[in-house]
């Protein structure tokens, strides 16, 4: 009972973040409503019982990438003139809305084969298990650190002085 | 009623449909990049969603989930960086106006 008025909260929260992102003209006030969403997915991880992902939610969403947003925005600030929509709108809506019948229309009618196990609880330790052991996936891990180590090398070298 | 899996996969469509609709129709590019995290956070919703409910003791969905993140901060990085050096040189971030490449 708890969990579904939780996911109820968090979904309808969620859903009216998102909206506001992309309809408030203010683009601060935008990036306000991001960090909402934001959080509010975090709420849904722990409905999921996927505490860890929750905890890396705040720090790296709320935390980390909404602070580079809110630099960007604030950088930016002399062309702020809202955020106008370009010429796009009406075949952009008939997009979305059809993508939107179709995933609600095949999520609803699969049979999903739900298991009978509820899921593990606390995650980390299974999950550290599972990221860095010899037959888990140690190699990704070791390829996102230099992912996240190109990345940080060239935004450096696309934002420098000359 | 109980929450289901379908509940969070509904969910996750509306938000991505949301991210979607943001990210073809603005024309500020810190927009485009906010509603593209919104879509990235959708999928994660539907993976960890997955993860829960068909395969509880894997946690590959949550594996998934973390280089998606691993991803997106990459991505926003480099992507905002590359605002900036636009907004240095040309002192406008409306994409309708960046079409110095345009054919």
């Amino acid at each position: 009972m708890g969990l579904a008025v939780t996911f109820w909260i968090m979904a309808v929260v969620g859903v009216v973040a998102a909206l506001g992102v992309v309809f408030i003209r203010n683009v601060f006030r935008a990036a306000l409503a991001l960090i909402l969403c934001f959080i509010t997915v975090a709420g849904l991880y722990v409905t999921l019982s996927a505490d860890f992902l929750a905890a890396v939610q705040i720090l790296v969403y709320v935390g980390a990438i909404s602070v580079l947003i809110i630099l960007a925005v604030m950088m930016t600030r002399e062309v702020q003139r809202g955020s106008p929509a370009n010429k796009l709108g009406i075949p952009a809506a008939i997009v979305a809305a059809v993508l939107l019948g179709i995933l609600v229309y095949t999520v609803t009618n699969t049979p999903w084969n739900i298991a009978a196990e509820a899921p593990l609880t606390p995650t980390t330790v299974p999950l550290a298990t599972q990221l860095f052991s010899e037959t888990g996936f140690i190699l990704p891990v070791e390829i996102g650190a230099v992912l996240l180590l190109a990345a940080i090398l060239g935004a450096i070298v696309i934002t420098r002085e000359k | 009623m109980t929450i289901g899996l379908g509940h969070y996969l509904v969910l996750s469509a509306v938000l991505f449909c949301i991210g979607l609709y943001g990210a073809l129709t603005k024309r500020n590019a810190v927009i485009i990049l906010m509603c593209i995290e919104l879509m990235l956070n959708a999928v994660n919703i539907s993976l960890v969603a997955f993860s829960s409910y068909i395969v509880p003791l894997l946690l590959t969905g949550h594996v998934f989930a973390i280089f998606v993140m691993v991803v997106a901060a990459a991505e926003v990085a480099v992507g905002l960086a590359i605002i900036l050096a636009i907004f240095r040189g040309l002192a406008d971030i409306d994409t309708n106006n960046i079409n110095l490449m345009k054919w």
